[in-house]
């Protein structure tokens, strides 16, 4: 489940208050505060040019660099979809194919109901028991269009229950 | 501990966990309990079987015995054969260890992997840990360099640079400061040793950079471990937190003046960050664009500072290095690349896992008798080995030995140790065009062969595809090969030819194809 929480600048200050001290702190600081709001926001980025000392490009460079910083919030959960070579020999192409018409979503979508936001991966480190999926932090192998169907449904019934 | 109580092994491992080792380990519980019989349940690491996951073992007096894969569904059925005693059932495989696939092994670097209790020091030390490092304390930081040289041990992250010659470097350079970091990266397609380690043998990890850093003399280490490896990171950290609690990392190691501290940092699902100068960047709170060499990171590394990078497999074969004796390691393998090395069985094959094996062993071996041929039941048409900048090798040439030297003669590489195995409805320009958008994608963007070669390398690909001009655009893509080759920083846009180039050289047909009607889907 991904945590959504609104833009919040004096939770932000918190939360860099609590890994500045840190060497190299500028990535654990993102992850931390993509884990809080879901997403590093626009204020985000004057806020942490300031406060860790640097420019607005430098940070916006950093943020922009790598694929798992988003700019904007997920849906509740976040399915992550293998395409790299290991899962492609199991026809992982197939599995996109379904998976994209299921949700009615592209690759880097989110689900109208703001279910599901589906991303590609390239390698889950469980290339033996491809093709594989993680939805949130939970890893699947010997994904079929069958199981990614009850998966599915099994995400959003525990979270009804909840 | 209590003597009547039978011990259950259910991995904790995340391939045991993505086919449901939690709702197996609840379901064993679930009806002990409703069987009133006592027993314990230990989450261990995996064996590497990963086909027979969730497999479950039951400790017995004369050695564990293995079933799998153990559904819940299939768990009141083992109780009423008696598994806890050993009992025959269709899903039993007798001793885990005279599994043809485990017993064949040679298991230098995974010995304990699967066996004890990723969380418990008490279970490691039972098991041989920290002897290494007990040996290394008491040694001279010369020695142990020498000791790691004299084993032979290349670094298993791609390059096979000797480990111990890099650590040297770092010994020898000046400077108060100096830093081991673990490339824990883990990007290539068709590998996950680091991940099975880390979740498997954590502790193993921890006494491999102690060691690392009491030779070099640093007192800061940082394991720069994938996001996408929740589980991975989660235990190296559990991990971490109990050395400390008993003096095997922090201030006064083990009772001695040496001083290394120890964290986990997460990447943010760049693969460049595998490149080690780009890790570094990133650990530095970077962009992690690629740094040009020299001056290599063992002289100017992280922040600056002479820096030991090595990879996990490099690092967690050390404590065995020591223990035993560099003339015990050196004893495996052949010509120059002496050891084992953890190979892993990946994509269309049927019992897919780990198998650790001195260099020399043939990919026929490993393909065929460890891996017993496709998932699908169709004959191999290609595997690609060392990773998405590994060369795609067709059947004739399966009889190559694992060695770093014979792959390289065959423009391929060992890299990583990973094997992703297709069968014959595999389309090579395809795969090749995926080598050249992965390169697109992954791009660090410090140098323009790599960063613009590869958009157009896809373009160029499709059109052969699509069956455009396919003679002149094969001429194009061979000198834009050669453009990405020769003109490159790093390996990314060096190597991403090599799938590329092997495709065409092995498998030309796919490329001349006249391109299929569209079809109706
Ligand atoms: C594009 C690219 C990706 C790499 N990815 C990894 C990786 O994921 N893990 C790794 O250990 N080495 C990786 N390497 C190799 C590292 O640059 C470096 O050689 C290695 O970490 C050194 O450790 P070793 O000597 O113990 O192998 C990669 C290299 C390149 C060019
Ligand atoms: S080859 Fe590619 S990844 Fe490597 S430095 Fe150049 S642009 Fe970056
Ligand atoms: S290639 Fe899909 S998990 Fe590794
Ligand atoms: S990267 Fe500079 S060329 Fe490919």
């Amino acid at each position: 489940m991904n945590a959504r929480t609104p833009w919040s600048a004096e939770r932000a200050k918190a939360i860099i208050a609590g890994h500045r001290h840190l060497r190299g702190a500028l990535l654990p600081i993102l992850h931390a505060l993509q884990e809080e709001f879901g997403c590093i926001d626009e204020p985000a980025i004057p806020l942490l040019a300031q406060e860790m000392n640097l420019s607005r490009a430098d940070v916006h460079g950093v943020v922009s660099f790598y694929h798992e910083f988003r700019r904007t919030r997920p849906g509740r959960h976040t399915i992550r979809v293998c395409r790299a070579e290991a899962c492609q020999s199991l026809r992982a192409e197939d599995l996109i194919d379904h998976i994209r018409r299921h949700l009615g979503v592209d690759l880097g979508g989110t689900t109208a109901d703001d279910a599901f936001t589906l991303e590609p991966v390239f390698c889950l480190g469980n290339c033996a028991l491809g093709p594989a999926i993680m939805v949130d932090d939970t890893l699947h192998g010997r994904v079929d269009a069958a199981r990614f169907d009850a998966i599915a449904a099994a995400t959003l019934a525990q979270e009804r229950a909840r | 501990m209590n003597g009547q109580l039978v011990t259950v092994y259910v991995p904790r491992d995340a391939a045991a966990l993505s086919v449901g080792a939690d709702a197996v380990a609840a379901a064993i519980r679930a009806e002990a309990k409703a069987r009133n019989l006592p027993l314990r349940i230990v989450r261990n690491g995996s064996r590497g079987m990963l086909w027979l996951e969730p497999l479950v073992e039951v400790q017995t007096q004369t050695g564990r015995v293995a079933y799998g894969p153990v559904t819940p569904e299939a768990v009141p059925g083992l109780f009423a054969a008696g598994f806890l005693e050993g009992g025959a059932h269709p899903l039993g495989h007798g001793l885990t260890e005279a599994i043809p696939y485990l017993a064949k092994q040679e298991r230098l670097t995974f010995a304990r992997c699967g066996i004890v209790d990723p969380l418990s020091v008490e279970d490691y030390r039972r098991h041989g840990g920290f002897r290494g490092l007990e040996r290394a304390l008491a040694m001279r930081p010369a020695e142990i360099v020498a000791a790691v040289t004299e084993s032979g041990l290349r670094g298993r992250g791609g390059a096979g640079f000797p480990t111990g010659i890099k650590w040297k470097t770092v010994l020898d350079a000046a400077g108060p400061e100096k830093f081991v970091c673990c490339n824990a990266d883990e990007g290539d397609s068709g590998t996950f040793a680091d991940r099975m380690i880390m979740e498997g043998d954590p502790f193993c990890l921890i006494e491999g950079m102690t060691i690392a850093a009491v030779a070099v003399g640093a007192a800061q280490g940082y394991i720069y471990i994938r996001s996408e490896y929740p589980h991975a990171i989660a235990t190296m950290r559990a991990a971490i937190k109990l050395a400390y609690a008993e003096a095997w990392l922090g201030d006064g190691i083990h009772g001695t003046a040496h001083r290394f501290h120890l964290e986990v940092r997460v990447g943010a699902g760049a693969y460049i960050c595998g490149e080690e100068t780009s890790m570094l960047e990133s650990l530095e709170g970077k962009r992690g664009v690629v740094r040009a060499k020299p001056p290599v990171p063992a002289l100017e590394g992280l922040f600056g500072k002479p820096t030991v990078v090595n990879n996990v497999l490099s690092l967690t074969s050390v404590p065995i290095i020591l223990d035993k004796g560099a003339g015990y390691y050196r004893d495996f393998g052949v010509g120059r690349s002496r050891g084992t090395l953890a190979f892993q069985l990946a994509g269309n094959i049927r019992r897919g896992g780990i198998v650790e094996k001195a260099f020399g062993v043939t990919l026929r071996e490993l393909l065929y008798d460890f891996g017993g041929g496709t998932l699908s039941g169709r004959p191999i048409r290609a595997v690609q080995a060392g990773g998405p900048l590994g060369a795609y090798l067709p059947p004739s040439l399966f009889n190559l030995p694992k060695d770093y030297e014979a792959f390289a003669a065959q423009e391929a590489m060992v890299g990583h140790g990973g094997i992703v195995v297709f069968d014959d409805s595999v389309d090579m320009a395809r795969q090749a065009r995926f080598a050249m958008e992965f390169c697109a994608i992954e791009s660090c963007g410090k140098c323009t062969p790599c960063r613009i070669g590869a958009v157009r390398g896809v373009e160029v690909i499709d059109r052969i595809i699509a069956g455009r001009e396919v003679e002149a655009n094969l001429t194009l893509l061979q000198d834009l090969c050669e453009v990405m080759t020769d003109g490159s920083l790093c390996a990314m846009g060096g190597m991403t030819p090599i799938p590329v180039r092997s495709a065409l050289k092995h498998f030309p047909e796919d490329f001349t194809r006249t391109p299929a009607p569209l079809a109706a889907e």
